[in-house]
């Protein structure tokens, strides 16, 4: 009974060769996949007979510790399927454009000999610019050649430039990381040319605000290795094993080296699977569970037994004992209000104090009175160097200092402060220790931001007040019996994770992890939920800890190589300033979505105050006239213009053009475009999209951005709500429709957004061209290399920028030529001294101050530009860089890397001067790489001198035994290389350690970028007072009656019909909405992105797995099937994020038969106003760093049952 | 003793992530194109579900494998002498409702889309009509779907649970899934090779991989019929069966298999295994509840010197002994008893195993509110949201005693490096943990070891074959390094 068979006769497996010859390949190449899915996975791409056929994980990262499990293999389902696009009738091969328009097109042109007068000439016929802007999207494409198409791209770049001004032409491209050159190709063209960018990471809501908030990081986090350094994990919001999927081994490992693991989702999930615990709670409703654990913590472990290594930690690390004076509660005589931290000059002993409004003061137990330590921003930015550091001491005298955490021992009173629980909105009293100190002002009651925490979490200490008895008070916030009502957990759970969590972090030092993500970042109240875990982190002591931290994952923000990047991109190496534009206001404002919005007050819990009680435009108006945030275009009339008029009047330099344009804006004579967003003077006009799908999967409130921006049919049947709300924002009777003259897509498949733009132009895939890839799950740095050359006509995306510059600057010698100077409108900026502007909330808008640019209101920078000179430029690595690259507050040195640059490789010879040439991407790769600290040791030595003298601290041992060492593109094709320490970055990785981060800051002693220097439990800005988040909180998700996505589609709906909650996770069988199209991964699911229900649910409305349903509300509709689960909760369903509406939708019977959406048309953006504060420490504008975040997860739905004869293709 | 050796595969499915990158992998190198779109040589399941081919488990519907009738092992599809008699008549066939009908999109129509009032899209059409499709089933159609009430509840296991068990896997308190990577067992005694009329399948000598022959098979499909795990696929395009090669061409030449490769929860480990060809018999025909001590006796242990000599005594290359010693199955099988294998009950001796997974606590409602609060760190097994009779159906053959000790000693494992790492548990804690396990602390640091931190090498123990051994029985391995490749001189040629 044998089947086994030897080769004694082999002839007979001879056959076997079949399958030998299909393994066999004539080339493997090393590349990546630039999708923002944080995996940066290193593969090896098989070619044979010239053709892409497969691809498989590289398995040859450099080791880790071997403590660590390795990183290999890295890469998921979607990588591994890659291929198919290729090669697939998705695949864009050639140039198309809209029928309608290139036929206005060659007719204009066949009128007129100029190109830019052929597109001014469709332009001013209303008739036909509406013509093509109502037939985008539906079909009628034609195939065209790329001199046609670049001639009138140039055209519509040139006469927007000329007509309206250069920051009429915007781009968004998410995400530079994923394939950094890329980006930078479309952003460095936008900047040479006065162009505007638009920010993904907040657009997204990946940016999580509590991050910046606390830490004045955008985000930093562990890289995935280090998950094993942590011993207790808790995984909030984020399924590792759907969206870390290369990284989730790490989690599961770690189990096996006993570590526990608690996953909180309100459904049953991929990662659920894992958990020791899965703990179900109600969605969105986290920020209450951790709420009632820091409860736990601080009364057990902080109150009832002081525990050492924690209360060392918050004394070092936070702004824990820091004094915040206490105001009078004017409307509740007796109640006092936390106010603002005490600010150092306001006492005798510092009242002269460079920057003293911005140093802070503590409790000296070894003086008895109060003191200043140093590392807060006045001190970052004073002008001696060397006192920025965490030392305990106090820099003016080099006193060693010892912080009173609590004031409760030597207290000299009490005082009532008031508070209020969000959840009930009832206000309560809690008394906190005081002491009184004795200010320039008077005598000023204090307590400490620990103290404070106390009295907010309900931990009484003996103190007077609403205090709750116990944690079983249910009433009593924030009690583990309180946060029953809103998680649905029980108080048994909270304790034992707050113990096991407490007495984890003391045994091990801080290796408690969150691991979060989309799941808690997406609610409109997501900076407090995340705050809520952060502070639990910081009592004990888990933050800049290997196996420890908040590990947030979401979206691949992580670019390592920052300085030399930057500075290719945003042109800055030619002296630009660059246009950088925060996408939440930008499409809130020009988008229209704020004129159906009533204002956050509508739906949202805050304190009263004039700052809260304005509508959400106006404080956007507010934020841009303020210099907290951008907004772009910046006036109705071109800066070209406004600059050549200061020059008619008589200014000479630089200076004095920014004097007289900030004169005319001070006397209101230039108003600024946010004031009137509908104005058609104040309207964005040429839109590029490049690795992105800007109109479906990044278009929150999609339905509007086909209403508004593009002029095509919508689905959305919202009401307006704004009007007699706004004050600040002009109101149009009639809102525009059509925004945009031009929509460019740069593609390799055809998504919704290249199935809705005029132009769709063949882009070079990820298997096709030399990029660069680095992600913060991990610390290598990745190449994407050319395994064949670009297919078809495709070219890449560096060198379609490269051919419209080209062609943009031969346009330019009739119409723009010499150089012209553009002034650019700026915002306040983290990192400098404008974290140091604004002490109050001012609105020189409103008469409530003057404008002063750089102080009450935005920079004004003069740019000088060549259009003529648009291509050499961008393909020369200008004299900028060669003055020093700069970041994160960190200057290096680099001129002799420049040089060497310029030497040794290709170079080219601009205006006279010789530069390094980048006109091809691996050259840039190159550049990037040299320059870079992570890759090039001695530059990060060098950032490590700097930081040296501002802090006084020894830091540059760091990069000693680096300091050789430099990476070059063709050393990273050969194998991925692990990043070397740097002094952007706040992780350590030598040695084979994994990344963590903040563990500069703690082992170190380098400052956080904060007020305080300091990790802050305690927000003292004036606008976080004014809505209730000084302190952390818990306040619920806006109720969908005032939320305003359901109004008229309820009143419609007929027949079974229930409201759920839309959640929108990231999906098992996409990135994003790419890969969902691909033949494979809609194979292995159901061959459409169905919508997620509970079987109960169902079972009410009558739907059964895989029927058709109709999801709708005022915004949009989608038609999908059903998939029923009882691992889905009730009142709650899930569409994943992101389908196309290009892959088998069908038409919606609801609307009118027209064709049926995608998730986000169901959604319309709300902006968080307390995130638009700036010029204040953290609170300080940067480019996808700050600002308010487009949040989703608060969406309602209606959703019905089709019959089958209802569905219509 | 009559010794051979396998290549044999462990999958750790606590460490599975359920992601498919193993099935994509196959399918991009196997099985993309015409005839083979519905093939999935390897593909993952979630349990409770009924997996791909719908509801394969269920042999009273597929009569697949074998049974044992009067102490005699017996195809259940045809028998070995019923088998010439019903050639032509195969009932038990899986059809393409079992399946799914392969489907694609007309997105070209997005180019080419003439202008209109709406929308274009691309329809799903059917990959064998071209025809318009309403798209019923796929091939992870219950993926995820643990609570399904319909998917979940039909899976054939759940049999071994009580009615009020089986009510709870639908309640918040006990929802559960987990996944299931699947390929060919590569069998000892395969029901497959038994099947097939034209003896067109076979197990190679040298590494116990079991291989259609693509010339000579002739479509009878009795190896479809014949294979409880449904891991033979009839292709529709060139009239030939086809199943999984362990990708032998990768792992002639010393790489993984691609579905190992991409394994991106590192769940995988692949190693050799000696066993005793003369134990087939006696091992698949034993009764149920002692299938897995007598699969268990049947693989032997190569460190034993005897063992290792009779092993030479067969023509095994001493590469390959040495191999078997290291072999991260061995271990997981054989000395901790750890990885089980798949539907013994089907005896046809599958030659990869499983180590079960640990899943969640389950809970309790308390009022209005979920309580998950747990008496221990980690839970107890007993108290996990699968019962473990259900595990024991699909990995034990019932015998519920082989899967509480294997869950038992990775649970000790935990204790044991937590205790090592925080200090938190206590010695004499661990200690009877650990005997309670059957396990000491010098075995617990082994297994932590090839669970936590392994490297690719360590979970892949395969020395390449000499090949030049098994050319020179055709032509010298010289001219082969200068013909090699040229298909016009060789036949077959590349593939239909």
């Amino acid at each position: 009974m044998s089947w086994i068979k030897d080769i004694v006769d082999p002839e007979t497996r001879s056959w076997e060769d079949f399958y030998r010859n299909r393994w066999q390949h004539d080339r493997v190449v090393r590349s990546t996949h630039g999708v923002n899915c944080t995996g940066g996975c290193s593969w090896n791409i098989h070619v044979k007979d010239g053709i892409v056929t497969w691809e498989m994980q590289a398995l040859d990262y450099p080791a880790l510790d071997a403590k660590l499990p390795p990183y290999e293999p890295r890469g998921c389902q979607r990588g591994i399927s890659y291929s198919w696009y290729l090669y697939s009738p998705l695949r864009v091969k050639y140039p198309y454009v809209r029928g309608v328009l290139i036929d206005l097109w060659r007719q204009a042109r066949r009128e007129h000999d100029d190109p830019v007068a052929a597109w001014a000439a469709i332009q001013n016929d209303p008739h036909a610019r509406a013509s093509y802007q109502r037939a985008r999207g539906k079909g009628g494409f034609r195939r065209a050649r790329w001199e046609e198409l670049l001639e009138l791209i140039a055209a519509a770049n040139i006469y927007t430039a000329k007509t309206h001004g250069p920051d009429r032409v915007v781009g968004f491209s998410p995400i530079p990381a994923m394939s950094m050159l890329s980006y930078a190709g479309g952003s460095r063209f936008l900047q040479l040319f006065g162009g505007v960018n638009l920010s993904f990471y907040d657009w997204y809501c990946d940016l999580p605000p509590a991050s910046p908030e606390i830490w004045g990081e955008q985000t930093d986090v562990a890289e995935s290795a280090d998950w094993y350094n942590s011993k207790f994990t808790a995984v909030v919001g984020s399924n590792l094993a759907m969206t870390r999927t290369p990284d989730c081994h790490f989690a599961a490992e770690a189990r096996h080296n006993g570590t526990k693991l608690v996953v909180f989702a309100p459904d049953f999930n991929m990662v659920a699977k894992y958990a020791d615990q899965w703990i179900p709670i109600h969605a969105g409703q986290d920020g209450a569970f951790w709420m009632a654990v820091t409860h736990v913590i601080l009364d057990e472990f902080h109150h009832q037994r002081s525990t050492a290594a924690f209360v060392d930690y918050v004394k070092r690390y936070t702004d824990g004992p820091f004094l915040v004076a206490l105001e009078p509660d004017p409307a509740h005589p007796g109640d006092y209000g936390a106010g603002q931290l005490l600010r150092a000059n306001r006492i005798a002993r510092y009242a002269g104090a460079e920057n003293g409004d911005w140093k802070f003061l503590i409790w000296d137990k070894l003086s008895g009175a109060p003191r200043m330590p140093g590392g807060s921003v006045g001190h970052r930015w004073q002008q001696a160097p060397g006192a920025w550091n965490l030392e305990l001491r106090d820099p003016t005298d080099g006193a060693a200092l010892d912080p009173t955490l609590s004031l409760l021992d030597g207290r000299e009173g009490t005082a009532a402060v008031r508070l209020v629980e969000f959840g009930s909105g009832r206000a309560i009293s809690r008394a906190v220790p005081v002491r009184y100190v004795e200010t320039l002002t008077g005598r000023v009651p204090v307590t400490t931001a620990y103290d404070l925490l106390f009295a907010q979490y309900g931990v009484g200490r003996g103190l007077p007040g609403d205090y709750p008895a116990n944690g079983d008070d249910e009433d009593g916030a924030y009690t583990p019996a309180w946060q029953e009502k809103w998680t649905g957990i029980s108080r048994a759970t909270v304790l034992q994770f707050a113990r096991e969590w407490a007495s984890t972090a003391e045994a091990t030092g801080g290796r408690c992890c969150i691991i979060i993500g989309a799941g808690a970042n997406h609610w409109f109240h997501n900076n407090l939920i995340y705050r809520a875990g952060i502070v639990t982190l910081m009592l004990t002591g888990c933050v800049g800890k290997n196996g420890g931290g908040l590990n947030h994952y979401v979206g691949q923000e992580k670019l390592a190589p920052m300085a030399p990047w930057s500075t290719i991109a945003l042109a800055k190496d030619w002296g630009v300033t660059p246009r950088l534009q925060n996408a939440p206001s930008f499409h809130y404002l020009h988008g229209d979505q704020w004129r159906y919005d009533a204002g956050h007050a509508s739906y949202t819990t805050t304190g009263d105050d004039p700052f809260t009680r304005e509508h959400t435009a106006d404080t956007n108006v507010r934020a841009v006239r303020a210099g907290w945030l951008p907004f772009y275009p910046q006036w109705p009339e071109s800066p070209l213009e406004t600059a050549a008029a200061a020059a008619r009047a008589g200014a000479r330099t630089p200076a004095e053009v920014a004097a007289q344009a900030a004169g005319r804006i001070a006397a209101r004579k230039l108003p600024l475009s946010v004031e009137d967003p509908d104005a058609p003077q104040n309207w964005p006009r040429v839109f590029y999209i490049w690795r992105g799908n800007a109109l479906l999967s990044s278009a929150k409130g999609h339905e509007y951005f086909l209403n508004h921006y593009l002029g095509t049919h919508h689905n959305d049947i919202a009401e307006e709500a704004a009007k007699g709300r706004v004050t600040e924002v002009a109101w149009h009777e009639q809102a525009p429709t059509g925004k945009m003259d031009l929509i460019v897509d740069l593609n390799f498949r055809m998504d919704t957004s290249a199935l809705y733009s005029d132009i769709v132009l063949p882009a070079a895939s990820w298997y096709e061209k030399a990029d660069l890839n680095t992600t913060d799950m991990h610390s290598y740095i990745h190449p994407l290399s050319a395994a064949t050359p670009p297919v078809w006509e495709s070219r890449t995306d560096w060198d379609i920028f490269k051919a419209i510059a080209k062609e943009t600057s031969a346009q330019a010698t009739r119409h723009l030529p010499g150089p012209r100077s553009d002034l650019v409108m700026v915002p306040l900026a983290h990192d400098s001294p404008d974290e140091m502007a604004q002490t109050a909330i001012r609105d020189w808008g409103r008469g409530e101050c003057a404008y002063v640019p750089g102080k009450t209101g935005p920079k004004l920078a003069v740019v000088e530009r060549d259009y003529t000179k648009l291509y050499e430029r961008f393909c020369a690595l200008g004299p900028g860089a060669r003055a020093g690259l700069a970041l994160h507050g960190v200057k290096f040195e680099v001129a002799d890397f420049y040089d060497r640059l310029a030497a040794d490789g290709p170079s080219i010879e601009v205006d006279g001067v010789r530069c390094p040439e980048i006109g091809d991407a691996p050259e840039a790769a190159n550049a990037i790489l040299a320059l870079a600290p992570e890759t090039n040791g001695e530059i990060a030595w060098r950032g490590f001198s700097f930081l040296e003298k501002k802090t006084g601290l020894r830091l540059t041992d760091l990069a000693e035994g680096a300091r050789q060492a430099r990476v070059s593109y063709t050393d990273l094709q050969s194998q991925p290389r692990r990043i070397i320490n740097s002094p952007i970055w706040s992780g350590l990785v030598d040695g084979g350690r994994s990344y963590s981060a903040f563990t500069l800051n703690v082992e170190r002693g380098v400052p956080w970028r904060t007020l305080t220097g300091r990790q802050h439990f305690y927000l003292d800005h004036p606008g976080y007072i004014a809505h209730g988040e000084n302190l952390p909180t818990y306040k619920p998700s806006p109720r969908p009656e005032v939320y305003g996505d359901l109004g008229l589609s309820q009143k419609a709906a007929t027949g079974p019909t229930k409201v759920l909650n839309l959640l929108t996770p990231h999906g098992k069988w996409h990135i994003h909405s790419t890969y969902g199209d691909t033949l494979r991964m809609m194979t292995l699911s159901r061959g459409c992105s169905p919508i997620w229900m509970n079987d109960a649910d169902a079972a009410e409305l009558g739907i059964g797995d895989n029927d058709w349903v109709e999801v709708h509300n005022d915004n949009g509709v989608m038609v999908t099937r059903a998939i029923v689960s009882a691992r889905i909760p009730r009142d709650v369903c899930m569409i994943y994020h992101a389908p196309e509406r290009t892959l088998n939708v069908p038409r919606s019977p609801l609307r009118g038969g027209r064709r049926a959406g995608g998730h986000n048309s169901l959604n319309r953006i709300r902006l968080k106003p307390n995130l638009m504060v700036g010029g204040y420490g953290q609170f300080t504008y940067h480019f996808n760093y700050w600002g308010p975040t487009g949040v989703n997860r608060d969406t309602h739905v209606l959703v019905r049952r089709l019959d089958p004869d209802e569905v219509k293709f | 003793m009559n010794i051979r050796s396998q290549v044999s595969m462990v999958f750790h499915l606590d460490k599975c992530i359920g992601c498919h990158t193993c099935s994509v992998a196959c399918k991009n190198v196997w099985t993309d194109r015409k005839g083979a779109e519905y093939m999935w040589w390897n593909n993952v399941e979630t349990k409770p579900g009924t997996g791909y081919p719908s509801a394969w488990e269920d042999q009273r519907e597929y009569q697949g494998g074998w049974d044992v009738s009067s102490g005699r092992l017996r195809l259940r599809s045809t028998g070995q002498l019923r088998g010439l008699a019903n050639i032509f008549h195969n009932p038990r066939l899986p059809v393409i409702d079992d399946y799914y009908e392969p489907w694609t999109y007309r997105y070209d129509e997005l180019f080419s889309a003439p202008a209109s009032d709406d929308q274009p899209i691309a329809r799903a059409v059917s990959l064998i009509t071209g025809e318009p499709i309403d798209i019923e089933a796929g091939p992870n159609w219950d993926d995820d779907l643990g609570g399904s009430p319909i998917y979940a509840a039909n899976d054939p296991n759940l049999e071994a649970l009580t009615p009020a068990q089986r009510a709870q896997m639908f309640e918040i308190e006990r929802l559960v899934f987990f996944y299931l990577p699947r390929i060919c067992n590569h069998c000892s005694n395969p029901a497959c090779v038994a099947a097939c009329p034209s003896g067109a399948l076979y197990k190679r000598g040298e590494d116990g991989i079991v291989v259609l022959n693509q010339e000579r098979c002739r479509a009878w499909r009795h190896c479809v019929t014949s294979c409880p795990y449904k891991k033979t696929y009839f292709n529709w395009a060139n009239g030939k069966s086809e199943k999984c090669i362990l990708c032998y061409p990768r792992l002639e030449s010393g790489q993984a298999p691609a579905c190992f490769h991409s394994c991106v929860g590192r769940i995988r480990y692949l190693g050799i295994v000696l066993y005793d060809a003369d134990q087939i018999e006696s091992a698949a025909s034993a009764p149920e509840d002692q299938l897995i001590d007598a699969q268990l006796r049947m693989i032997l242990d190569p460190r034993d010197p005897e063992v290792a000599a009779a092993a030479r005594a067969a023509g095994i290359d001493q590469s390959v002994i040495d191999a078997a010693c290291r072999s991260p199955v061995l271990h997981f099988v054989k000395d901790w008893k750890m990885a089980l294998p798949l539907h013994a009950e089907f005896r046809t001796l599958p030659m990869l195993f499983y180590v079960p997974p640990l899943l969640p606590v389950l809970g309790n409602r308390d009022g209005d509110s979920y309580d998950a609060s747990t008496p221990n760190l980690f839970g107890a097994i007993d108290d996990a949201r699968l019962p473990i009779e259900y595990m024991a159906r699909l990995f034990a053959a019932g015998n519920a005693g082989k899967v509480r000790a294997a869950l038992k000693k990775m649970m000790a494992v935990r204790y044991y490096r937590r205790q090592e790492t925080v200090g938190d548990i206590g010695a004499e804690r661990v200690a009877s943990l650990l005997a309670e396990a059957g396990t000491s602390r010098e075995e617990a640091e082994a297994i932590y070891r090839l669970t936590s931190l392994p490297t690719f090498e360590e979970r892949f123990v395969i020395p390449p074959a000499h090949r030049e051994e098994a050319i020179e029985a055709l032509e010298g391995p010289l001219e082969f390094k200068g013909a090699t490749g040229f298909g016009i001189i060789r036949t077959p040629e590349r593939g239909p």
